[in-house]
């Protein structure tokens, strides 16, 4: 744990915006009753995912060391979530909405690799950024630093809306309707935090493509996607839902072939609240929303949506970011150009020009794609990039789910000093979309539920192509490599021409990595379909397998035949021939390296699987909410303490008026702002109907917060904010018995 | 000082590739003949001039780093230290860099002649001139025990982004 960790939020005081502030410390106050044991393993653990705080494989004290299973000996028994361990290092999701990014942002992330993770900022699949072996205790100052830069790691885990993704060229893509920047971005802020998102069973992803063709964001997997589309000159979207990959995955289906874009946003309301409503909460595993689309049926669900339309109140927030959005555009730093005397430049730009450099819809200008190998770039490297993209360009970086970074309107005339820049960082790859830039899930490296090291995989078979000139086999250069370390395809396996997930098995009583082959899914037209599974091939064999289905390819492809339809053709039986002795395993005393993983040197073993977080905790609003009523009182302690009578008294009674709206949204689903209206209310349907008399006490713990109301505005003394702390407690301890009465099962006989 | 991070670097021409300390990491974590509690070792050999590969540990890091191409091992104490953090860090990366040159048996040999300190905390230590004053007393009287007072030059980051660091280098 840091020991500056304390000053960093009297150090950005002012700088951060206010509503994200209170939310960090919030965070903070968590972190202190959990510490306390006044928390919930099951409500801490959800609240941290929420924030983006996510465990790390071995939080649950258990490591296979290569020899036998150990404990890890830390000296603190306490716990952030069922079977996580308080000290054990975890890793911090950063949601980057659009993957956009600015050159201070970029200097944030280095600072905080350097600080409290590993030197290391990992680019997701989901343009997000990742920071790995972070301490708990650590967080709240990472997320102010964050904050003061303008990201937020709110919603980044857990059972909310995910990042938004979208097309990272979008805006100077070619080929697009229009710029889905704003309209991503959007709906990323109209959804974050939205009282309507806060009771999901599972995630929503939510995707938006500029068009129809490529697959720069993946609508087709996504539970809600949209597709941008100009129809009788008016801007709207081809809408896309309950898509989703995972175990089983499913190919969105289209929802409607033309959204005007004012319907965009409450179109996302309505169908989160569906999903919230009918969505499985008990089962994990049939939770996300392309099971209850199948449920339903897509035009039941489709009914469902629109209906739910119909009731929601007019937010002015849903078309209030439309004004002047179509001549929205980001700027240029530099005029453009044009790249003079290409053959004068070194064979190795001619190389990078070609793969990584994209000519935008406006002339002049280019964007260009920085390799990042598995997603990684270190604090040095971020700050380097921080320097172009203010040096070359405005500020205008973004992500991209294939792990990777773009800095767009580069003028072509700036391109060798560019490529030169990030040559001198060692940021200047070749081969970006191409089948060296092999994508990975981080697997056994630091999930829980990895079974096999995706990573030490898409590594190895990076540096195979490479030295295989597979980059230069015009068949096969542009194929797709992604690779997952379980079955929930983290690394989008099943829309690779070559995906490949973990798996184990045994033979003679020891365990083996495997990888699961998936052949021919479509990367273009959003990931218009899902690959083959053809059998398991053991990890170290990988690359084999994958140089003979190239091979053939190669070899007997017919003019013009794509990957997706060779595989279609030949058919799975054949496929698996192709790789069948592969598949066969030696005993462990034959052969004992094909019992190991890649990079890792360990005697394999499942055992250091965890209990994933993927799916969060489910914790109703209601639990939610009576947390935060109990932060709230703690934080009045504290202040009292402190001597702030004001803010005690104040924290004290919003303490009471969180847990009594808890309760009216619970029972009621009565959502009321103003602090007359929710005693009022709360008189009306809990006191007066006697529903939260206490047997012994009556109503005596009601009369305590309609009593702070009476005195709401009225300075107290430092004796009568200590009883009304007090006060406060009690009525919390009310709301939940009654919640408990209100619940328990009557009685039999 | 807090979270110091101590960097002994390899002499010219190791004939190690930087995934050769993994298994070797996996060991010292089987032997926990570490004093500190070891976790799990990281792979970033991928990375240009990046953390190499890292030997976690929940009170500190070790690796075979190879930040800016320069080879070498670093400690990365995360956690607070009772007494002298500069000794204990260093006596720590000495250690590693004395059991790395065993494990390779020649391969890889670390220079004594230059040392590069780093406070990774920059609200404690911030990289300015009164951060590097208000440590320079603690950290010059450590390099003049490893060097000998006036026989060494000092070189500090001219990028105000990066942390303070300070690196010594023995003059004849």
């Amino acid at each position: 744990m840091k020991a500056s960790n304390s000053q960093w939020k009297d150090h950005l005081v002012g700088k951060i915006e206010p509503g994200l502030a209170s939310e960090i410390d919030a965070f903070d106050s968590e972190i202190a009753l959990k510490k306390q044991g006044k928390m919930e393993d099951k409500v801490f653990a959800e609240t941290r995912l929420r924030r983006g705080a996510y465990g790390q494989r071995y939080d649950n004290g258990q490591r296979h060391d290569g020899l036998e299973s150990r404990r890890l000996a830390y000296a603190n028994p306490n716990t952030k979530g069922p079977t996580t361990l308080w000290d054990a290092p975890g890793m911090q999701r950063i949601k980057i909405p659009f993957g956009g990014l600015n050159a201070t942002q970029l200097e944030v992330m280095a600072e905080l690799a350097e600080e409290y993770s590993d030197g290391i900022a990992h680019v997701t699949t989901r343009q997000d950024i990742q920071l790995h072996f972070i301490h708990i205790e650590d967080t709240p100052a990472i997320m102010r630093r964050l904050g003061a830069a303008g990201i937020t790691t709110r919603e980044a885990c857990g059972n909310t809306v995910r990042n938004v993704t979208a097309c990272p060229l979008s805006g100077v893509c070619r080929d697009q309707a229009f710029d889905v920047t704003p309209y991503a971005k959007a709906a990323a802020y109209f959804l974050l935090g939205h009282p309507d998102t806060q009771d999901f069973g599972r995630k929503f992803k939510i995707a938006f493509s500029g068009c129809g063709d490529n697959p720069c964001a993946l609508v087709r997997i996504h539970d809600l996607g949209c597709v941008a589309k100009v129809k009788d000159g008016q801007r709207g979207f081809e809408v896309y839902v309950g898509g989703g990959l995972g175990t089983v995955p499913y190919v969105a289906k289209l929802y409607t072939d033309f959204l005007p874009q004012e319907e965009l946003l409450p179109l996302a309301q309505a169908m989160t609240r569906v999903f919230a409503r009918l969505g499985e909460k008990k089962n994990r595993n049939t939770a996300r929303m392309k099971f209850l689309v199948v449920k339903l049926g897509l035009d039941e669900f489709k009914r469902l949506v629109e209906e739910e339309r119909k009731l929601l109140t007019p937010d002015p927030r849903w078309t209030s970011y439309l004004d002047g959005i179509e001549n929205e555009q980001e700027t240029p730093l530099r005029d453009p150009g044009l790249l003079q005397i290409e053959n004068a430049q070194p064979e190795d730009f001619r190389a990078w020009r070609e793969t990584n450099v994209y000519a935008q819809r406006q002339a002049g200008y280019a964007t260009v794609t920085v390799a990042l190998p598995l997603g990684d770039l270190t604090a040095d490297q971020l700050r380097a990039l921080a320097d172009i993209a203010r040096n070359y360009v405005n500020e205008t970086v973004r992500t991209t789910v294939e792990q990777n970074i773009v800095l767009r309107w580069v003028s072509e005339s700036d391109l060798p000093s560019v490529y030169n820049d990030l040559k001198a960082v060692g940021l200047h790859h070749a081969g970006a979309g191409t089948i060296t830039d092999t994508v990975a899930c981080p697997g056994t490296d630091t999930c829980k539920l990895g079974i096999s090291s995706s990573r030490g995989l898409a590594g190895e078979l990076r540096m195979h192509m490479a030295e295989n000139g597979a980059a230069g086999n015009e068949a096969i250069k542009n194929l797709r490599i992604k690779v997952s370390g379980c079955f929930n395809s983290c690394g989008q396996h099943h829309i690779a021409d070559l995906g490949f997930y973990g798996v184990s098995r045994n033979k003679g009583g020891f365990a083996a990595p495997h990888f699961q082959v998936v052949l021919g899914g479509q990367w273009t037209e959003n990931a218009g379909s899902y690959g083959l599974a053809i059998g398991a091939v053991p990890s170290k064999r990988v690359p084999e397998a994958a140089d003979r289905i190239l091979a053939r390819y190669t070899k007997e492809r017919t003019e013009g035949e794509s990957f997706q339809a060779f595989i279609r053709r030949i058919g799975k039986a054949e496929c698996k021939k192709m790789l069948e002795d592969l598949m066969v395993m030696p005993l462990h005393s034959e052969d004992t390296s094909l019992y190991s993983d890649w990079h890792d040197p360990r005697e394999y073993t499942t055992g250091d699987m965890g209990i994933g977080e993927c799916a969060g905790e489910v914790v109703s609003p209601l639990e939610f909410q009576m947390t935060a009523s109990e932060r709230e009182v703690f934080e009045a302690q504290l202040a009292f303490e402190a001597g702030d009578i004001p803010k005690a008294s104040k924290l004290a009674y919003d303490s009471m008026a969180r847990a009594a709206t808890a309760l009216l949204v619970w029972h009621k689903s009565f959502y009321i702002n103003s602090p007359d209206g929710v005693v009022e209310a709360f008189r009306k349907e809990f006191h007066d109907t006697q529903l939260f008399f206490d047997p012994f006490a009556g109503g005596k713990f009601a009369h305590y917060y309609f009593h702070a109301h009476e005195l709401l505005g009225q300075e107290r003394t430092a004796e009568s904010a200590h009883r009304l702390i007090e006060e406060a407690q009690l009525f919390i301890e009310a709301c939940h018995s009654c919640v408990g009465r209100m619940t328990a099962a009557p009685v039999k006989g | 000082m807090e979270h110091v991070n101590i960097k002994i670097f390899a002499e010219p021409g190791a004939q190690i590739s930087l995934d050769e300390a993994i298994p070797v990491f996996h060991r010292w974590i089987q032997k926990r003949d570490l004093p500190e509690l070891l976790i799990d070792v990281t792979d970033y050999s991928h990375v240009i001039a990046g953390p190499g590969v890292l030997l976690i540990g929940h009170e500190a890091n070790y690796s075979l780093d190879n930040a800016r191409n320069e080879l070498g091992v670093l400690y990365n104490r995360k956690a607070k230290v009772e007494g002298d953090s500069l000794k204990q860090a260093y006596d720590a990366a000495l250690t590693a860099a004395q059991r790395l040159e065993q494990e390779f048996d020649g391969k890889l040999k670390f220079r004594h002649d230059e040392v590069e300190v780093t406070l990774n905390d920059r609200m404690l230590h911030p990289n300015t001139e009164a951060g590097w004053n208000a440590v320079r007393g603690e950290l010059e009287q450590f390099f003049d025990g490893l060097f000998e007072a006036g026989h060494y030059s000092v070189q500090r980051p001219t990028d105000p982004r990066e942390r303070l660091w300070v690196r010594a280098r023995r003059t004849n």
